[in-house]
């Protein structure tokens, strides 16, 4: 932090010097950016290229944007960007137009033309595409202002969805490579370590051991050949932070290596990431050119005598591979399957040399501790978990999307404050953390402070940062079957207690389900659970068992209500519901038989319709399209009658 | 444990059966198997489509890498298929947002619609349907994706729909999925 002077001056030099050739890489990597670097003095349109927003449309969004510009003769004074997730997925696609934040929610190309015209071009803010809070009614222009953002403390997430995630300069702008700059050329690696354990950083891929600590024993492995692992493999359904920070803000990660190559003594990284993450690729591949080509990756970085290279592995598909001794594996170019440790990987890793590996988030957060001290870091969160964490809320929310919170927040702040509620006016009824690694936490225990000890005493995890919000449609028993039939499939097969426990469990599961579950089964299961927690080899075994000791630990009731009479009470397993038309409601309008895809709907017009229970499949359909509420679903014995009741 | 695996007898080049192998050599060329065996095997099947028994072969003989442990890295991993797949690729969401939401019953429609299993492709090998663990798109669940076109808030009768909208948009006739060219294992759904 002493050479402030001499990092402004950088900062003001690089963007012209390099703005040709990163326009130049633009345009022939065919991305899609007004090929104009730098934006100094422009105006700036920054479209949502998130994952959920590309998927809800917003590169026809952008391209508009970039047409209508050009159609109101404002190219030289508009820049149209691409940002990673900006956060509230739920309103994309969206675009915010940048110094005023005026924030544009869930925009269809049309709307790009007015937004030019009336607020670009006339200075008159568009009111009536403005965000509305759901909860006021109020329209809100600045999305800082948005409660769903105004509860957040963003640390790692601090450039995503701000910055364009394929020019450098943009990072450096705000403050980016600082850090690794300052390290490398003043500092000494236990400084570091020193450092990072005091700001009380835990692993933010879910296990939570102080990274500091990590590092610590990864520097004092003896040799001279070590490596530095990104684990960049999240393969928890329902999780997509470390996607985002990849996606959105390449450039955090790759700082937050060098740092950490830095403090281990390793001379050579990689990043590993999922298969399924093409877009991560490109961007850190792209990021990652443009380090090599500043002089902050490659030998003597920073003009510095330190050496870093980076490579990336690409992910096969394999859940296993976010252990990191599958990850090890996978990368050496073998199947991934864990191996016993010790010893572990920071004495004997990747090709048998000490290797430390940390996850996206932790790296990504390395630069700001740095940056801003251990001190102020550590001034976040609980005594025991410091920090932030970043999570992916998703299910039955009204704000699903990517949010950052200290830790320490309750399930309650995350659930109704950041996640404004539950879809629908329903039921809050509890939520997933940390995919099938996890538990469910019931909506009883909502002033649960989200921290390690608190989750882990409640029988889940904090995980990666997954977090599935149910209502009262969802059926917990089927929760669990869900998450074992994920583990069973992802067991990699190498332990019995893993590969032949979680398919016991699994069909066990299945049959409670089915309407098959016996007497003892709730018994069963637990009894396998515990062996196959305390007897696996690796995390993913150890931990397969947990969403349904905890569905059964708060939801015992349901497992007795399948099994005991044949019911499910959130109406979703479709062996024990049976669909029937009401007498009172039923208009005889025909929707349903027409829709019925098995056609087992009979009734004139304006007559009473019935539905055929043996060809019945119970797909929903009828329920979904009936304009007249007159399709009700019956569970236990009425659903058992109706069956049952000769046609 | 050694790494370096040595071959023991040159191997006659695979056969083939009609399938171009070639790009199995230009990608051994470009990247060392030794150190790059996964991103070999992403290459090739990127080039081919798919990893059948002749392209296992002919990468063992190039490479040195016993086929036996090539068919085990293959088989590990997900994103490997030894079976061709079909023109078109349906992805349904199956992340737990999506499954809470109701993706089993989607992947029902798309089965009875096409007239395929999940993971199965249709006799004329217009379509293959298949279901991913998440796509980190949580908000427009439940998600369907068939090629890079998507589809959110999905319910069964617009995954009905959708689909055949899609068949439409092609000139492909609902019917016509469940004729098989060269009929080997037929649809068993």
């Amino acid at each position: 932090m002493a050479d402030k002077v001499k990092k402004t001056a950088a900062k003001k030099a690089v963007p012209r010097k390099a703005a040709a050739p990163q326009a130049r890489r633009a345009a022939k990597s065919g991305v899609r950016v007004a090929v104009s670097a730098a934006a100094d003095g422009k105006r700036r349109v920054a479209v949502c290229a998130g994952t959920a927003c590309v998927f809800a449309g917003s590169f026809k969004v952008h391209d508009a944007f970039v047409e209508a510009v050009a159609a109101a003769g404002l190219s030289d004074k508009v820049d149209v960007v691409i940002v990673g997730c900006h956060g509230l997925c739920s309103q994309g696609p969206l675009a915010v137009i940048a110094g005023e934040e005026t924030y544009y929610p869930r925009l269809k190309p049309a709307d790009a033309a007015r937004i030019v015209h009336e607020h670009l071009g006339a200075g008159t803010v568009v009111e009536d595409l403005l965000y509305v809070d759901p909860q006021s009614g109020e329209k809100i222009a600045c999305w800082h202002d948005i409660p769903f953002y105004k509860q957040q403390t963003r640390i790692a997430l601090r450039d995503v969805g701000v910055i364009h995630p394929e020019r450098i300069d943009e990072y450096i702008a705000r403050g980016g490579y600082e850090a690794a700059r300052a390290v490398v050329s003043k500092k000494k690696p236990e400084w570091v370590i020193d450092e990072v354990l005091a700001s009380g950083i835990r692993g933010r891929g879910g296990a939570g051991f102080p990274t500091g600590l990590k590092w610590r024993f990864a520097h004092a492995s003896p040799g001279d050949e070590k490596y530095v692992i990104c684990n960049g493999d999240e393969g928890d359904p329902g999780a997509f932070m470390d996607a985002s920070i990849m996606d959105g803000d390449p450039h955090a990660v790759i700082e937050g290596m060098i740092i950490g190559s830095f403090a281990i003594g390793a001379h050579h990284g990689y990043i590993y990431v999922r298969a399924e993450y093409p877009l991560a690729v490109k961007r850190l591949r792209i990021a990652i050119a443009q380090a090599e080509e500043r002089g902050y990756l490659g030998d003597n970085v920073f003009g510095s005598p330190w050496s870093f290279h980076l490579k990336i592995k690409e992910g096969a598909g394999a859940f296993v591979c976010g252990e990191e001794t599958a990850l090890i594996a996978s990368i050496e170019g073998k199947r991934g399957m864990p191996r016993s440790r010790p010893p572990f990987p920071a004495v004997s890793g990747l090709w048998g040399k000490p290797t430390n590996i940390n996850n996206v988030e932790t790296f990504a957060n390395i630069p700001w501790i740095i940056a801003n001290g251990a001190k102020a870091y550590a001034a976040l969160g609980t005594e025991k978990s410091r920090g932030t964490k970043a999570f992916s809320l998703a299910g039955k929310i009204v704000n699903g999307g990517l949010a950052e919170v200290p830790i320490g927040s309750t399930i309650r702040q995350m659930v109704y404050g950041v996640g404004g509620g539950i879809k629908d006016g329903r039921e809050f009824k509890a939520v997933q953390l940390g995919g099938p690694s996890g538990g469910c936490v019931p909506a009883a225990l909502i002033d649960t402070p989200i921290d390690y000890e608190s989750l882990a005493a409640t029988g889940a995890i904090m995980g990666s940062g997954g977090m599935v919000v149910v209502d009262d449609t969802t059926c917990m028993v089927d929760l669990a079957r869900y998450f074992l039939d994920f583990t069973q499939k992802e067991s990699c097969g190498k332990c019995v207690p893993c590969r032949l426990g979680t398919k016991r469990m699994l069909e066990i599961l299945e049959g409670i389900v089915a309407g098959e579950g016996q007497d003892g089964d709730i018994e069963r299961l637990e009894t396998l659970a515990q062996t196959i927690k305390t007897t696996s080899l690796c995390g993913l075994g150890q931990t397969a068992p947990n969403p349904v000791l905890t569905t059964i630990r708060y939801f015992r009731d349901e497992y007795e209500a399948h099994i005991y009479q044949g019911a499910c009470p959130a109406l979703a397993c479709t062996a024990l519901i049976a669909y029937s038309i009401d007498v009172d409601n039923c208009t005889g309008c025909t929707l349903c038989a027409k829709k019925c895809p098995v056609d087992c709907i009979t009734g004139e017009k304006k007559q009473l319709h019935v539905i055929g229970q043996a060809e019945c499949i119970r797909c929903d359909t009828c329920r979904e399209v009936c304009r007249f509420d007159a399709v009700d679903v019956l569970t236990g014995q009425a659903a058992q009658d109706l069956i049952g009741t000769p046609r | 444990m050694p790494r370096r695996v040595t071959r023991s007898k040159p191997i006659e080049p695979a056969a083939g059966d009609g399938l171009d192998l070639s790009p199995v050599r230009e990608v051994v060329d470009e990247l060392d198997p030794r150190s790059n065996l996964i991103a070999v095997l992403q290459r090739v099947q990127e080039r081919i489509g798919y990893l059948p028994e002749p392209v296992i072969d002919e990468l063992a003989r190039l490479s040195g890498v016993p086929a036996s442990r090539l068919y085990g890295i293959i088989t590990f991993y997900a994103q490997f298929t030894t079976e061709p797949t079909g023109k078109h690729r349906i992805q349904v969401c199956h992340g737990t947002a999506c499954h809470v939401a109701g993706a089993t019953r989607l992947t029902e429609a798309l089965e009875q619609e096409l007239g395929v299993d999940d993971g199965g492709t249709t006799a004329d090998m217009s379509f293959t349907l298949g279901s991913v663990a998440c796509m980190g798109a949580c908000s427009l669940a439940p998600v369907m994706r068939i090629d890079s076109e998507t589809f959110g808030n999905l319910t069964p009768d617009g995954t009905r729909k959708a689909m055949r909208g899609v068949l439409k948009e092609l000139g492909l006739d609902p019917a016509e999925l469940r004729v098989a060219a060269g009929d080997e294992d037929g649809p068993d759904g």
